[in-house]
Parts: structure tokens; C-alpha cells; sequence
């Protein structure tokens, strides 16, 4: 799925005869003309979607950016206070940096270990395999839980006091506090994370795993290859789109990490992120609007660099 | 409560990768016809259900019949026993209320929202800062005139408690519940141990507990708010009821020596407190009370609720123990749960009238019986239903010289949650940097409280 | 790029080997054993947490509180499913979420389906432009929107008919409005390029036979689009069914809120009892892994397919 055939001007494989057709044959294949009723019905449906876009997503978006400059609790008067806020949230807000710091290894954490385990799986439940319908879908299955469920098995694990885990390892005296101690809890929260990411990127991987050739696959074990040697010569290279794919899901993932944090301790002492630092701030009793804004536009602006990368490539890939 | 994420993308698609040609085949005219049709449908469908969805709730606009009530008691306990309450009053009034109960921690989290949108005429908030905030954001009624019908039914304490800052009433109280120190009565007769009156006896209690095996004092604070209490107490017994509540409005100084010298104090006894405390919750806590592994909790009334209906007649509380000669145990924390009228509020007389039945002492008494731990505020309730353990609260309250609601009701929200609750935790993780810990509270404090 | 022209004709050889394969019972190798013993260890650790889960919300509180949730019971109960039921009011917050989630997953899958069929299909110009806006607009953290959006929602004034409250507030067409803006992002950008894999041969047929841009939507690209639609129906249930943010700031009316809050109504204000938690959880995550395993065949089945579409 690289962005090249999204091009307009791209050549998806198809073959150059369209001569019988009585069609110009080197027009590229752009913008046929639309018929007077296919113009009405593409502006009412395409518009629609774009409008209800733009005003419920990008407006709301800009608006935030704008109150990002000011001091509002959400129910009196707006005060315009200049970039003070990101002042504050640099200098005298204890919980960003960790916050932070905490965002950026998840996305190392899911990036270097949840996604190619993932993919792991992914390759080892391609096979012909009895039960693997099983496998895959007891591996997808912790996707599809709710955040109370997920905070609930957090705590039933990891428990100080209460907890499975303390209890299979047998500590009594001084029992880990695994959710409590600030230098470790994040680690465990991981390993829930890595739980959940597993499954989501190997049913991806699969899918893509699905359409690779197996002829090559063949050929390749013809000429002497091993299997790891074939798959990463033969199977790996194709699925390049796919990685493209698996790469921005990780790193939405990764970016707006909220879930599991909240439902365990609300995102404190040690499990601090920027999705919770901006909840904390606008949507709780709290208000602090302006200043929640304010974290949530640098989330925004992280996120951006990756669109903007992302983007670069596209264009970059596209044969103008 | 908890917002989840919303929206998260989703995978993007195990469907994606038939890239590489592999298709599906065609779809039958039949499918196709089910598939326009309920594509059709689709488009229809959420005009008919909002439609059907939003016709039981007319609004409390059909005349002066009809008040709206919204409610945070979704515990299934509180919320029968305040529906009994209504009725109670739709029966003597001959009007009906509605009831819009929204879970306990959504109604709270929500609430700028919802007074701001489409409130109901009569909601249930607590009294303190908190309470004044809304006031002065014009988003409750003024009162006064339902206290001037009624105010003689509460002590001076309450009505300074629902007075904001413009000297008029919001609020009327319901019941409270004070924080003290609680301990199980076999425990300490077992024992031989004695409710300490000063900090030195306390000091000296916790060193008996650890030497007989016990763990002195329960503590948990990975909610964040508990800790919250012992702050209070320890601030108001070393400094005065005065100065913590300037203190709570930003008028006094964290790096003050006065504030320094109640996080040294606590220092002092944090070792006599359960470790791991951040990674605990209140219950766990509250159950290695009720197990017998801790001595002592200091929490609010509610710790009951851990206890089998058997065990609670054993549980007992002490007053937190006098540090200062000066303070001694005159103030009592003590948060007041109640009700306001929403300014936007469809059916204002109607309201105030609900509102005065509430501030009865057979309302308040009506919703107790199912509510063993907490205390009528009205001095005319009928304290002979109480348990024993009522009964001391009340006596604890009642004669108290200043009571103060707790530090999430008593500051602003925005400092608390944002603010105290980080401090507070990196304080039990690390209580050896006080110096670095009350300035930063200072700081930020600093650009809260000029906003 | 040879591989697409491939695959068809070699998915079709293979589908063609299929019996031969099927047919083919040697023994299983040692290493297919270990595969599966490591893939059986692997599933088993995964289910572990859920089944704690299970196992806990079929204990009395009183007993987990004291012995932990690792031992072993002493009771065993369905107490706690009867009382979430009694309790919780699941049927009615069910309703609601239903009410808010066929129609956002419904109109999410036809809107940008019809937009990533402009984008890929029609090619039409800014097409490039199109799928940025709306992909990026997915990437968005949703706590950037929800004040202006609430701000927003009150000042927008509806008919009785549509909305009790008058306003987009409070209401469900509001939510049904906010999930779909949100989701259409990120299924544009999948669908557009599922489509793009569509050889062309296929709408140019139509197009000679002079259909129109919507019936070639309609009836021939769509349903060739059916494992995306389908693993995008799946996940879009899901993480709707699973949203609590939206309706927790756009909704005030208790009795309107979705399913999610009604796990929040088993929380107590001050003590929640975690074990009736559990099951009510179990309860309420039931419709999603039904939705996952009714849907599964059809794209994880579909891929497999190969069949031929030139």
C-alpha cells in the first residue's frame, strides 16, 4: 500500500491495450469527466463528508489552538494571556516531562518490541496450521475490551496486596508494589500495553501475510533458502505497504495512550502521559481550559511532525 | 470518572492488504438490495430514535408542577433512599419530581458542562469552596430567601458553610460525615491500648502497635484524594483552623515555615504508616483494618461501608490528637453533602419549594436509615435512631468549633486535583525534600490562583 | 508490482492445490509440535488475565478481599451476573449505545466509502489533498476537540423532533454526528486504499455500459470492497461501543448515556465492589467479541479467497 498508488498520475498494473475501448489511449487515467448528474451526486455526498469534517473535527481543532493563548476556566470571561501557558507547562508543571518522556517510550517499547512480536506471531500462524483460527483470535481478543475491563485485570494482577502476580512470586514481606512504585509501574503497564498491541498488528501482518505470493515463498525454498532467509528476502520486502500501515497505527497508538493509565491510578506517580495531562486539565472539574489547550496542542504538534513526515514521503514517492 | 479513549483509529485494516489482488467475489442482487435498504435506513435511523429516544424527557417546562432533580447518588443504596425522599415530598406537595441520576464521578466531572447546558432545577453538590465557586460563576440560584424560612434549623457553622463569597445563600445542607481516626474496639481492649489525646501519645501508641506485630496506621493513597485528610488534620492542629483555610484560598504562603512544619511533622510519622501507600486503594486499606493488621485509619465515616453489618459495632474512632496547646482539637473535618438550584433552572419556585422540604429534619432522617454512616445536619433530627457510632459523629460535629469541608472541597478544583494530588503522592514517595516540594506547590500555585 | 499481477493467478492455483493439501495427512513433523505447544502456551497466556477476570467476578468480595485473587475458592457465585443485571440496568443503556452505534458505524462506512471511492476510483483532482485532511484529522488526541465541540453543541439549535434538549447537546444525534466526523478519517484512509488495488478493468466495464459515478459506487466497487467493510464494521463497533469521552462531556441526561456508564453505575461513590465489577464488565464486553466473531470470516476468510476478479 505505498502512497504512490494513491497518486493521481500513478500506474496501477493494468495493461496499456485500452485502444479497442475507442479511448485516447495515453490520457492518463485522471479526472474522467463527470456527467451532469454524477457532478450532483458526488458534491451532495463528498461534501457532506467533508463538511461534517471540517466543522466537527478541524474546527474544533483551531479553536483549541486559539484558547491555547488564554486563561478560561469554561464559564466566565476569557482572558488572553500570550504564550504563558506553554511557559508554565515547561517550566512549572511537574507531571510534563515525565509525561513526556513516558510517551516517547511507549513508542519505543511498541515500536522495538510489541509490533515485531506482532509480526512474530503473524508469520507463525500463517502456516497451515489446525487450531489457528483459534490462536488468532484468542491473541485479537484482548483489542476488543473496554477500558473498565482492562483496568480491572490490571489491578487484579498487579495488586500489591491482592494481586496475582505477588502472589504466584510468593513475596509476602515485601511484596513489589507494582502500580505503585513510580520507577517500575510503567514497565508493567507496558507489559498490559504490549498485551493488547500484539494482537492488533498481527492481524494485520496476516491479512498482508495472506497475499504474499507463494510461488516466490517456493522458489525461493528451491534455490536452498531457509526459512528465516526467505522470509526476510522474499516475504518482507512485499509486505512494505503493511509496514507503512503498522508504523502509524503504532505511533497513533503510542500518541494517544490514554486507556490503561486512567483506568489504573488516572495517570499519577509514574504513569503520567500527555492524553491524561490534557484530560486532567479540560475535562474534569478542573477547567483549566486554556492550560489544557495548551498540552493538548503540543501533543497536536508532535502528532503533526509524524503527518508531516508521513506526508513528505508520499509526495516524495509520487512520480510527477 | 473515567473517559476512555474515544475514537481510537482502528487497525487500518486487516482488510487492507488483499492488495495484491486477491478480491471477493460479487456480491448477490439480493445482498445488494439488503445493502440499499439499510443504507437507507441508516440515514433515517437516527432522526426516528433520537426522536423516540428523546420523548420521556419533556422538561420540567409543563407548569409548576413538575420540578427536575439531578442526582449524583447512583449507589443503589443512596439512590432508593433518595427516591423515598422524594416521594416523600411529591406526596405532601402533590407535584412530581424527576429524577436524573448520573453516576457519582460523571455528575462531578461534568459539572461545569452541565450547569453551563441544560441543568436540572434542583441538584445535589457539596458546600465549600466548591459550592462558592459555582455561585460566584452565576451558575446557582440565590437561596437566601429558602434559608430565611428555614435557617433556624441549622447551627451558625452550616450557614457560614452555604454562604458564598457575596454573603448570600446557595446551598442547604443534607448530612455529613466527619474524618477521625478509627480503630476496632477488640483490637485495643486485646490489647490494652487507649485512644491517645496528643501527638506524644500517639507517637507513642504506633510504637506499641509495631512492637506487638502490628501495622500502626492504614494508608493508602493511590486515588490520590485520601491523603488529602491527614494534610488537613495535621495543618489544622499545628497551625489553626485560620490559617489553612487563607492557606486553601492561596493567601498563605506553602514555603511558609508554618506549612514546612506540617510535612516535617508528617515525615515523623510516615514510618508508622503502610508502605506502598500510592499503590493502594482506600478499601485495600480499609480492609487490613477489618482484618486486624492495621491499628488504626484515620478516613471519613464511610470507612465503615468495609465492614460486615457483625463487625461494625465494633468499629470506634478517636479525635485526630492535639499537636498545638494553642488549636488543640476544636476544628473537625467534617464534608457537608447538599443541594443548590441551577441558575438556568426551568422551574425556580418550584425548586426553592423542594429545597425547603429537603432541609427537614424527616427528609434528612428519611434518607439515614439506609445510611449508617453519616450524620443529619439539621438540630432537630432525631438522633435516638442512631447507632452508637452515629451518635459519637454527631457528638464529634456538633461540637466542634470550626469544621472544614476537606482540601478538594475547600480550594479551588483546579489546584487540587491538578496540584495537590501529584505533590501529595511525590511527598509519600519521597518526604525527605520538603524545600523542593512546597516550592513547587508555591509556584504553581502562583499561576492558579491569579486567574 | 509483479506480485499483483501474480498473486490472482497464483491464489487461484492455489485454491486449485487446496484438496491435493487437504488430503496430504502425514504425520505432524516435531517441529510443527513444538510450534503448536509454544502457540498453545502463548494463547494460554494470553486468555490468563481475562480468565482471572472471569474467575474473580465469580467470587464473593469478602473472600477475594481477604485471600486475594489468586487462591483458591471457597465459594463460588453467579451473584454478582444476577446483580448487574438488577442493578446496573444494562437493557436500557445497551438501547442507548445501540442508538448511537448502528448509526455512526453505518454512515461512517457509507461516507467514506463514497469518499475514498472519489479519491481512488473517480481519481478526482486534490484527491491527495482530500485523504490528508481527512487522515489527519484521525490523528488528532480526541481531548483537543471536546470544549469547542461542547461550546459548539449548545449553540446549535434543533427541533423538538430531533432532540429533546432542544440543542445538539444532549442528544444522540450529536454523538452519532461526533463519531462519525472522527471515524470517516482514518476509513478513508484505509478504504482509499483497499480500492486503489481494484484492477480498473472492472469500472470501466460499467462506465461503457454508462453508469453513473454512484451506481459504479454502488454496485460494483463497494461490494468488492467487502472484507474492508467488514473488519472496519468490527473495529468501528467496537471502539464506538467502547467510548466513554464523547458522551461523558455532550450528554447530561443519565437515562441517554451509553454502556459504558453503566459500568461507572456499579462503582460506588466511596467503596466499589471490584468483583461485580469484573462481571459486569464480562457483560458488557460480550456484544463486541459477538461482533468479532460473526464478522471474523469475512475478512480474514475473504483475504484468503484469491478468486479471481479480471
Amino acid at each position: 500500500m505505498a502512497m504512490s498508488d494513491l497518486a493521481p498520475t500513478g500506474t496501477p498494473a493494468t495493461p496499456p491495450e485500452s485502444g479497442p475501448r475507442g479511448r485516447r489511449p495515453r490520457r492518463p487515467r485522471r479526472s474522467r469527466r463527470l456527467a451532469g448528474r454524477d457532478v450532483v451526486v458526488v458534491a451532495v455526498l463528498l461534501g457532506l463528508a467533508v463538511v461534517i469534517d471540517i466543522a466537527f473535527i478541524w474546527g474544533p481543532t483551531i479553536a483549541s489552538v486559539v484558547l491555547s493563548f488564554s486563561s478560561w476556566n469554561g464559564v466566565g470571561d476569557i482572558t488572553w494571556v500570550g504564550g504563558q501557558n506553554y511557559d508554565n507547562i515547561v517550566n512549572n508543571y511537574p507531571p510534563f516531562w515525565p509525561a513526556l518522556r513516558h510517551n516517547l517510550l511507549w513508542l519505543a517499547f511498541l515500536g522495538l518490541v510489541a509490533t515485531p512480536l506482532g509480526l512474530f506471531f503473524a508469520v507463525l500462524l500463517d502456516k497451515e496450521l489446525r487450531f489457528s483460527r483459534f490462536y488468532q483470535s484468542v491473541i485479537y481478543m484482548p483489542v476488543v475490551l473496554s477500558l473498565a475491563i482492562v483496568g480491572f485485570i490490571a489491578q487484579l494482577v498487579y495488586s500489591r496486596d491482592y494481586g496475582a502476580l505477588n502472589s504466584i512470586l510468593g513475596r509476602t514481606s515485601h511484596p513489589t508494589d507494582w502500580l505503585g512504585d513510580p520507577n517500575i509501574n510503567i514497565w508493567a503497564v507496558l507489559a498490559a500495553v504490549g498485551w493488547k498491541h500484539i494482537g492488533y498488528v498481527m492481524i494485520l501482518y496476516l491479512a498482508g501475510l495472506k497475499a504474499v505470493d507463494p510461488s516466490l515463498k517456493e522458489s525461493a525454498a528451491i534455490d536452498g533458502a531457509n526459512e528465516f532467509q526467505t522470509f526476510w528476502r522474499v516475504t518482507f520486502p512485499t509486505l512494505r505497504p503493511i509496514n507503512i500501515i503498522v508504523l502509524v497505527i503504532t505511533v497513533i497508538e503510542a500518541l494517544r495512550a490514554f486507556d490503561i493509565v486512567y483506568a489504573i491510578n488516572r495517570g499519577r506517580n509514574g504513569l503520567e502521559l500527555l492524553s491524561v495531562l490534557v484530560t486532567d486539565n479540560i475535562i474534569g472539574e478542573a477547567s483549566r481550559i486554556g492550560f489544557g489547550s495548551a498540552i493538548a496542542v503540543i501533543l497536536l504538534v508532535i502528532s503533526l511532525g509524524f503527518i508531516v513526515t508521513y506526508l513528505v514521503r508520499i509526495l516524495r514517492e509520487e512520480p510527477r | 470518572m473515567v473517559p476512555s479513549s474515544a475514537g481510537r483509529s482502528p487497525a487500518p485494516s486487516r482488510v487492507g492488504f488483499s492488495l495484491f489482488g486477491a478480491g471477493s467475489p460479487a456480491l448477490s442482487r439480493r445482498t445488494l438490495m439488503r445493502g440499499t435498504a439499510l443504507g437507507a435506513g441508516a440515514l433515517a435511523l437516527p432522526a426516528a430514535l433520537a426522536a423516540c429516544g428523546g420523548d420521556d424527557d419533556k422538561g420540567s417546562d409543563s407548569g409548576s408542577k413538575e420540578v427536575s432533580f439531578g442526582s449524583n447518588y447512583s449507589d443503589p443504596v443512596p439512590k432508593t433512599a433518595m427516591e423515598s425522599v422524594l416521594k416523600g415530598y411529591e406526596s405532601k406537595a402533590s407535584k412530581t419530581v424527576k429524577i436524573n441520576t448520573v453516576d457519582h464521578n460523571t455528575f462531578q466531572e461534568n459539572i461545569n458542562r452541565y450547569l453551563q447546558g441544560t441543568p436540572d432545577d434542583v441538584f445535589t453538590w457539596f458546600a465549600g469552596y466548591r459550592m462558592q465557586f459555582f455561585a460566584s460563576q452565576s451558575l446557582a440560584a440565590d437561596i437566601s430567601d429558602v434559608w430565611s424560612a428555614v435557617g433556624s434549623g441549622f447551627t451558625d457553622a452550616l450557614k457560614k458553610a452555604s454562604t458564598g463569597e457575596d454573603g448570600k445563600q446557595y446551598f442547604v445542607p443534607f448530612y455529613y460525615y466527619p474524618w477521625a481516626v478509627f480503630y476496632r474496639k477488640s483490637v485495643f481492649q486485646q490489647r490494652g491500648y487507649t485512644p491517645p489525646k496528643t501527638l506524644d501519645e500517639f507517637k507513642a501508641l504506633c510504637e506499641k502497635m509495631k512492637t506487638d506485630g502490628l501495622n500502626p496506621i492504614a494508608f493508602a493513597d493511590k486515588d490520590g484524594w485520601p491523603a488529602m485528610g491527614t494534610f488537613d488534620y495535621l495543618n489544622m492542629r499545628i497551625n489553626g483552623y485560620d490559617f489553612h483555610v487563607k492557606l486553601m484560598a492561596g493567601k498563605e504562603s506553602w514555603t511558609s515555615s508554618q506549612v514546612k512544619q506540617v510535612f516535617d511533622t508528617w515525615r515523623g510519622l510516615l514510618p508508622y504508616h503502610q508502605p506502598g501507600a500510592n499503590g493502594r486503594t482506600w478499601q485495600e486499606a480499609a480492609q487490613s483494618l477489618v482484618a486486624k493488621q492495621s491499628g488504626m485509619y484515620l478516613l471519613g465515616a464511610f470507612v465503615g461501608e468495609q465492614f460486615t453489618d457483625a463487625d461494625r459495632a465494633d468499629l470506634d474512632f478517636f479525635a485526630f490528637p492535639e499537636i498545638n496547646s494553642q488549636y488543640k482539637q476544636d476544628a473537625v473535618e467534617a464534608p457537608i453533602d447538599g443541594f443548590m438550584v441551577s441558575k438556568k433552572a426551568k422551574n425556580t419556585s418550584g425548586a426553592k419549594d423542594l429545597m425547603k422540604y429537603l432541609a427537614t429534619p424527616d427528609a434528612e432522617l428519611l434518607f439515614l436509615k439506609s445510611s449508617p454512616n453519616n450524620v443529619a445536619t439539621h438540630k432537630d433530627a432525631d438522633t435516638s435512631g442512631y447507632s452508637q457510632l452515629q451518635k459519637k459523629c454527631a457528638e464529634l460535629v456538633g461540637g466542634a468549633k470550626q469544621v472544614s469541608q476537606f482540601l478538594d472541597r475547600d480550594t479551588r478544583p483546579d489546584f487540587a486535583s491538578t496540584v495537590m494530588i501529584p505533590s501529595l503522592q511525590s511527598f509519600i514517595n519521597n518526604p525527605n525534600d520538603v524545600d523542593g516540594l512546597v516550592k513547587s506547590i508555591e509556584d504553581q500555585k502562583k499561576t492558579i490562583f491569579t486567574t | 508490482m509483479s506480485v499483483e499481477e501474480r498473486a490472482p493467478a497464483a491464489a487461484a492455483a492455489r485454491s486449485a492445490e487446496q484438496p491435493v493439501v487437504k488430503r496430504r495427512r502425514r504425520p505432524p513433523r516435531p517441529a510443527r509440535i513444538v510450534l503448536h505447544v509454544f502457540l498453545m502456551v502463548a494463547a494460554l497466556g494470553f486468555l490468563a488475565p481475562l480468565a482471572l477476570a472471569v474467575y474473580a467476578s465469580l467470587r464473593p468480595y469478602a473472600e477475594t478481599a481477604q485471600r486475594g485473587y489468586f487462591s483458591l475458592p471457597h465459594k463460588l457465585t453467579l451473584h454478582y451476573y444476577v446483580q448487574v443485571f438488577e442493578q446496573a440496568d444494562l437493557p436500557k443503556y445497551f438501547l442507548n449505545t445501540m442508538y448511537i452505534a448502528i448509526p455512526a458505524v453505518i454512515l461512517t462506512l457509507f461516507l467514506s466509502s463514497f469518499v475514498a471511492f472519489c479519491i481512488a476510483r473517480l481519481k478526482m483532482r486534490g484527491g491527495i489533498l482530500l485523504l490528508v485532511i481527512f487522515t489527519a484529522g484521525n490523528l488528532l488526541p480526541p481531548q483537543v476537540l471536546v470544549t469547542p465541540l461542547y461550546q459548539m453543541y449548545k449553540s446549535i439549535p434543533l427541533p423538538e423532533s430531533l432532540s429533546s434538549s432542544l440543542t445538539l447537546y444532549d442528544s444522540y444525534l450529536g454523538l452519532v454526528a461526533i463519531h462519525v466526523a472522527f471515524q470517516v478519517g482514518f476509513c478513508v484512509f484505509v478504504l482509499a486504499n483497499y480500492m486503489r488495488t481494484i484492477p480498473d478493468e472492472i469500472t470501466e466495464a460499467a462506465v461503457v455500459d454508462g453508469a453513473g459515478a454512484f451506481r459504479q459506487y454502488w454496485q460494483v466497487t463497494l461490494p468488492l470492497c467487502r472484507p474492508a467493510l467488514a473488519a472496519l464494521a468490527t473495529l468501528e463497533f467496537t471502539w464506538i461501543y467502547n467510548d466513554f469521552l464523547y458522551a461523558l462531556v455532550l450528554m447530561s441526561t443519565g437515562d441517554k448515556l451509553p454502556i459504558t456508564s453503566a459500568l461507572n453505575n456499579l462503582r460506588g461513590q466511596f467503596f466499589t465492589d471490584y468483583n461485580l465489577l469484573a462481571a459486569g464488565s464480562v457483560v458488557v464486553a460480550l456484544p463486541t467479541v459477538l461482533v468479532f466473531l460473526l464478522l471474523q470470516r469475512h475478512f480474514i476468510a475473504g483475504l484468503t479467497l484469491g478468486a479471481n476478479k479480471g
